[in-house]
């Protein structure tokens, strides 16, 4: 596992408060980590924070998945 | 009319959490006063106030952690967490758990407070300057709001019914009662979680109130002794934070469920000054009026009274008008009430003032004796004749319990409580 991959799942176990087990790089922030849409945004902001990139609204929103993610981030620093 | 009866208490306060350990404290004189930590003071003139001690509520603490999961708490400023505690126990208390659709749909929601997320606002304003509005929490709208504790109250337990919150600076809490339980009264609800919840304890809220003269600043170094009503020496008051909730509930409706009973709403009063932002008019006029309105609708005269829990802040102004217009309203008969100042002891909690200070007076009643007001070493002249309780609690049968609250704006709640029969 990448250490993107690695720092992108502790923010998202930190902020959802979801088991470390439960954050697979196929899983849904919405559909399977129990996050509503204001989650969402603040998970971007978090990525963010940690990775010094800017995520524009456009591609904020095809960020649907873990691994969607980690793509994002890997193009993109 | 429906009768409104209480059936569950719940309390965050600075001399501790969880009403039968905060009851205790206050019988015991122990005061929740101490000095300010956590930020920066060095520049303030007031430097003392009343948080609620840290610990397990096992032991009369206040955990957040306890009361809301460490990521929602990110989401929410202090006064929620103190409001969504203070609910927690209440509901608890009444055993108040429906799981019916009708039920959650007669349940609402009343809390308020007089500030809200002051510290969130004040951060997130920093944010926005420092580092641009981008860099500002999705939840820093929701975490600041005041009608959000009622908000994630009604989430928590899915009560349905009327979602209210009030917002009357120092009246809050005593208008959350009389306003819900009117509520109840017009059938609109059969149960009220009703209540105040504030956190104004931050480096902008006490240089707020610092900058309007409105605080105790010679007692720095004996912080105990600084919440001193109607004492010669008392300069102005002390800040306190936390919340204090009531489950109201329509009297048929507790007794068929078999609910233990605290007591009743049986009156509720309220007036404004038309005078000034922060000083009430020397008579006393607009507390006079909302007491004299609160033993109207109770049906009662002044001299049944048995109890009054004061606004007395402890400020040179307002404790002396305040005992003005009881004196007015008494007349002779002032001279067998008690009555006391329980913000000796914990401070002013603004919004949640009022909702505490209720649970005193239902606590009063329950057991027949009245808390102290504390520091009353030497009172103010205007004091002759009238029995404030100094320093020790008082063993006084109480039929009828008043108790008052006045806010900035001159907005003056008055609620009469008495036990069930």
């Amino acid at each position: 596992m990448s250490d993107v991959a690695e720092r992108v799942k502790k923010i998202v176990v930190e902020h959802l408060g979801v088991e470390e087990s439960k954050v697979t790089e196929d899983a849904s922030f919405i559909d399977d980590l129990g996050a509503d849409s204001l989650d969402t945004v603040e998970l971007v902001m978090a990525f963010e924070e940690e990775f010094g990139c800017e995520i524009p609204d456009d591609a904020a929103e095809k960020i649907v998945t873990v691994k969607d993610a980690i793509n994002f981030i890997q193009e993109n620093t | 009319m429906r009768r409104v009866v209480i059936t569950g208490l719940g309390l965050v306060t600075p001399v501790g959490t969880g009403v039968e350990y905060v009851w205790k404290q206050l019988l015991e004189g122990k005061s929740g006063i101490g000095p300010v930590e956590g930020f920066d003071i060095s520049d303030l003139p007031s430097k003392i106030a009343g948080s609620p001690p840290v610990g397990n509520a096992a032991e009369g603490g206040f955990n957040a952690d306890e009361w809301m999961a460490p990521k929602d708490q990110r989401k929410n400023d202090r006064f929620i967490v103190y409001g969504m505690a203070a609910a927690d126990q209440a509901i608890m208390d009444a055993g108040w758990a429906p799981q019916d659709e009708d039920s959650l749909e007669r349940t609402g929601v009343m809390i308020g407070s007089g500030i809200g997320g002051l510290e969130t606002i004040y951060e997130g304003a920093l944010t926005v300057k420092e580092r641009g509005p981008r860099k500002l929490s999705p939840f820093f709208i929701p975490a600041v709001l005041i009608n959000l504790v009622s908000g994630q109250v009604s989430i928590k337990y899915g009560f349905k019914g009327p979602n209210h919150s009030v917002v009357t600076a120092c009246s809050t809490g005593a208008h959350a009662i009389g306003d819900a339980a009117r509520l109840i009264m017009m059938d609109d609800a059969d149960v009220m979680i009703a209540g105040g919840a504030e956190a104004a304890i931050s480096r902008i809220g006490l240089a707020g109130f610092c900058a309007s003269r409105a605080l105790s600043t010679g007692y720095n170094d004996t912080p105990n002794k600084a919440s001193r009503p109607w004492d010669k020496g008392r300069d102005g008051f002390v800040m306190g934070e936390g919340s204090g909730v009531l489950v109201l509930e329509e009297y048929e409706h507790a007794k068929k469920r078999g609910a233990k009973i605290y007591g009743e709403v049986v009156g509720y009063g309220l007036s404004g000054d038309a005078y000034h932002v922060t000083a009430p008019p020397e008579d006393g006029n607009g507390g006079y009026r909302a007491m004299r309105a609160a033993l109207k609708r109770a049906g009662i005269s002044a001299e049944d009274i048995d109890y009054i829990n004061a606004h007395g802040t402890s400020t040179p102004l307002g404790d002396i008008i305040e005992l003005g217009a009881v004196k007015q309203l008494f007349g002779e008969s002032v001279n067998r009430v008690k009555m006391s100042s329980t913000k000796s002891a914990i401070g002013h909690l603004l919004g949640a003032a009022g909702a505490v200070e209720a649970i005193f007076c239902i606590l009063a009643l329950r057991d027949g004796v009245v808390p102290p007001t504390l520091n009353l070493d030497d009172p103010a002249p205007e004091a002759e004749g009238v029995d404030l309780v100094p320093h020790e609690p008082k063993e006084w049968k109480v039929r009828y319990a008043l108790s008052n609250s006045f806010g900035f704006g001159g907005t003056n709640a008055s609620l009469i409580l008495s036990s069930a029969s």
